[in-house]
């Protein structure tokens, strides 16, 4: 269709909508969002990006999805249970889960979706996500058939999940935007082309009304969805704008209500000129140093604590990261999934404080000025940003404990591949993103029979323990406080240094209510309003 | 003619054929793959996507594959944007790349013709020293510093137009991108023109013509002119190629929808099919319009048609 008749069918469809809608009294709510790049899929299966899970949670409803505080609630399941030993889930898929067309979402199209996901013509990116499921892995690899996956309908509203083991953060996985449905019946009928606007069938808030790559994607609300009623905005825009500058213009020049992701230099001008209209927020990724346990001095708790107190976070943060990166003390985002992270004592403390009683533990462990020459070695992979922030805590600990620091540096691959087939150093930088909105995916990087991603060969029974105990605890709250204590553990035995979390920066305008910042950085349309 | 058109064509093919040859292996020279992340993927899923995409196989087969598809349409499904074909991505693009680009040729072709002419009867006059004032600027100053000075002009502060998107293809959305684009071109055409003017204005046939007592405006417009042209048009045949299969720096700006961007997204994300499509397209057009201006020159040009 060339863009002259296109134009034509857009103003006849335009006059007859105007014709049609003239008796509805109230104007139609939309919401322009900026998303910060063009979605890659609109196939739950392919997707691995937060912009594209932007837009599909807005089209599609998982068992479990996130609230507008980012933790996790009822979804398309409206209940659940889970046996004494927290291998079986069997969900309670709501009687009014309605796909767009109409129809109801049925304990058959999860299990339809699950297998689709792990059958390896799919070649689904995030596959691993669902592997906690019995078989999943083995049905991925060719190893067993996609009906031995756990997954079973035992009626059409009642689906039964078997697990491997228990997995107490199963519930955040599926909301993960891989376990996200899809309708078999649309899927059977249409192929690949399910994906695309006028075919989709979607179970979300809001359904698939047009597509334009890299000018708009258009989703208006599904009356079938279960909570319609309380949807507010009845049309979303998505703008995939990678261009930083282009998005912050539009919003100031008032075209965007929302925007994903802006350069972070800019932060001191917009908050001069917007307010509270600029949201920075810490993310579910951390920045850190790890000390290597098994070597002198670092196997002295002392002078770990020492190291770590003497790192400036502030500045690392203000003055390398403009802001991009937030000052933080614990392993854990603060808050991600509603969980309270534990922090280091000396977070209270001022930096200068901090460097008293840094230079006091590094005395008592006989090290530095005075004591033990201390030679350390700073590990990063090649990057200007690391390279600026090795600099700058070398610097630190030479002023403080008069150390000489030397830096090493290697590609990215190569520098992790050191660190998880255990290589030996003294400190080196790391960072981890979650994959889902559970404290747990940070703290068991340090259990002692992590062998790649604990690093330092951080060895603490007593940790081990508690993350052991927090596997089989089946209440959540008790659960996060089990995770908590061992952070305190953690952050007390400092064998790893939390230096920043990456910060979410948002636009939002003051149009928009609703709005909570989250570590999850989980931001559903449908909890948001926009002023008419 | 016919013949020759005739001719010009079927040398195309090879020329084609040898481009897409070329790109296809240099491309695979480049390091990486389209699938390399950062955080690297388990190794069973990689193999999964390998094998879908067929990366798995000998590179010659890769190739051979590549063009029997590519002979009879298929340029292949595009890594990056899985949904779609890479030639439905160029289908949907293109129509937005050809209007925009299309409009800014003419406005910079008809203003810079209009205004070299202008400055070359008024030669260093006041008027010609503006112009030419003007084309330096148009040429030396990028359109990356012209695009965000524009919208920051336009729709933030004076809120007159809308700072980027298609929108609904009307005029305000197409004035500050096709002004971008356009204004380095008119400042090269205003430039060829003035030249190319001052210097047909001095030729023996003109100074007949005057000599006749034609009417000043018949001299300039009916002869002076055609001969003006022959340079113009030349440069007429790049800058379209390059104007209508979009402006990378303009449609990223602008955030408009056109296939500029998938040359640059297409390269960074190491997806090939993408890459290839993009390369097609541009020989295609490269060559279309060097024959147009071919064409062109045989009508304006006696000289060439005897050849």
């Amino acid at each position: 269709m060339s863009i002259q008749t296109r134009r034509l069918l857009g103003t006849s469809l335009l006059l007859t909508s105007l014709m049609f809608g003239a008796s509805q009294a109230l104007a139609e709510v939309v919401l322009h969002r900026g998303n910060s790049g063009e979605p890659q899929t609109l196939d739950q299966a392919n997707t691995s990006i937060d912009i594209e899970a932007f837009i599909l949670k807005d089209l599609y409803e998982g068992l479990t999805i996130y609230d507008a505080k980012g933790e996790i609630v009822p979804g398309a399941a409206e209940s659940w249970t889970v046996s004494d030993d927290g291998t079986v889930y069997t969900f309670k898929i709501r009687e009014n889960a309605n796909w767009s067309d109409g129809s109801p979402v049925t304990a058959e199209d999860f299990v339809f979706s699950i297998q689709r996901v792990q059958n390896p013509e799919t070649a689904a990116k995030y596959a691993n996500i669902l592997y906690p499921i019995k078989n999943a892995e083995k049905a991925n690899t060719g190893e067993a058939k996609l009906e031995e996956i756990g997954v079973k309908a035992i009626d059409a509203k009642t689906l039964e999940v078997t697990l491997e083991r228990a997995t107490p953060f199963f519930l955040e996985l599926l909301a993960h935007q891989t376990a996200l449905p899809v309708s078999k019946a649309s899927l059977e009928k249409n192929g690949k082309d399910f994906v695309k606007p006028g075919v989709m069938v979607s179970n979300g808030a809001y359904k698939l009304e047009s597509h334009v790559p890299n000018d708009n994607l258009v989703v208006v609300k599904n009356e079938h969805h279960w909570d319609a009623a309380n949807t507010q905005i009845d049309k979303v825009v998505f703008y995939p704008i990678d261009d930083q500058a282009a998005s912050v213009r539009r919003f100031e020049a008032k075209e965007m209500d929302l925007v994903y992701n802006f350069s972070a230099d800019q932060i001191d001008r917009l908050k001069e000129s917007y307010g509270e209209q600029v949201h920075v927020s810490p993310s579910a990724s951390t920045y850190y140093y790890v000390f290597d346990t098994r070597q002198e001095p670092y196997s002295d708790v002392r002078v770990r604590q020492a190291l770590s107190m003497a790192v400036d976070r502030d500045f690392l943060a203000e003055e390398i990261y403009s802001g991009a990166q937030l000052p933080t003390y614990s392993l854990v985002p603060d808050g991600l999934g509603g969980y309270e992270a534990a922090k280091a004592d000396f977070a209270e403390m001022s930096q200068l404080d901090r460097e008293d009683k840094a230079i006091e533990l590094m005395k008592e462990a006989g090290y530095g000025d005075g004591g033990k020459p201390l030679n350390i070695e700073i590990r990063y992979n090649t990057n200007p940003n690391h390279e600026r922030v090795a600099t700058a805590v070398a610097d630190m600990w030479k002023n403080t404990f008069g150390a000489s620091v030397t830096m090493t540096n290697l590609d990215v691959a190569s520098h992790y591949a050191y660190l998880q087939e255990g290589g030996a150093f003294n400190v080196a930088r790391a960072g981890w993103t979650s994959d889902y909105a559970d404290a747990e995916n940070f703290l068991a990087l340090n259990v002692s029979t992590n062998t790649s991603f604990n690093y330092g060969k951080y060895n603490n029974p007593e940790f081990d323990a508690l993350m052991a105990k927090s596997y089989t605890e089946a209440d959540a709250e008790a659960r996060k406080k089990i995770m908590h204590d061992a952070e305190v553990i953690l952050m007390r035995d400092q064998p790893i240094a939390p230096l920043m979390s990456t910060a979410n920066l948002w636009l939002v305008s003051d149009r928009v209510s609703g709005w909570q910042d989250n570590a999850a950085n989980e931001h559903l349309s449908r909890y948001l309003r926009v002023a008419e | 003619m016919t013949s020759f058109v005739l001719r010009r064509l079927m040398s195309a093919v090879p020329t084609i054929f040898i481009v897409v040859t070329i790109s296809f292996f240099l491309m695979r020279f480049a390091p990486g793959g389209p699938f390399n992340l950062e955080r690297p993927l388990p190794p069973q899923t990689m193999a999964n996507i390998m094998a879908t995409y067929k990366l798995d196989q000998p590179l010659l087969n890769q190739y051979l594959s590549y063009i029997g598809n590519a002979a009879t349409g298929d340029l292949g499904p595009s890594f990056i944007y899985k949904d779609n074909t890479v030639s439905e991505l160029m289908g949907k693009a293109l129509p937005y790349s050809i209007q925009l680009g299309g409009i800014a040729i003419l406005v910079a072709l008809i203003g810079g013709v209009l205004l070299g002419t202008v400055a070359a009867l008024r030669q260093n006059s006041t008027i010609d020293f503006a112009v030419m004032s003007f084309a330096t600027i148009g040429v030396t100053i990028p359109n990356f510093v012209v695009g965000p000075v524009l919208t920051l002009l336009f729709a933030v502060i004076l809120n007159w137009l809308p700072a980027g998107s298609w929108g609904d293809g009307s005029l305000r959305y197409l004035i500050l991108p096709v002004t971008a684009l356009a204004l380095p071109q008119l400042a090269v055409f205003a430039r060829l023109t003035r030249g190319a003017m001052i210097e047909a204005l001095h030729t023996d046939h003109i100074r007949t013509a005057r000599a006749y007592g034609l009417p000043s405006r018949v001299v300039v417009v009916t002869h002076a002119m055609r001969g003006a042209m022959l340079p113009i048009v030349s440069y007429l045949a790049p800058c379209a190629a390059a104007l209508l299969t979009g402006s990378a720096v303009v449609e990223t700006i602008f955030t408009i929808p056109g296939v500029g961007r998938y040359f640059v997204l297409g390269a960074l994300n190491r997806d090939y099919p993408l890459v290839m499509g993009t390369v097609i397209l541009v020989a295609v057009f490269v060559i279309v319009f060097n024959l147009l201006v071919d064409i062109a020159y045989g009508l304006l040009d006696p000289r060439v048609r005897n050849d």
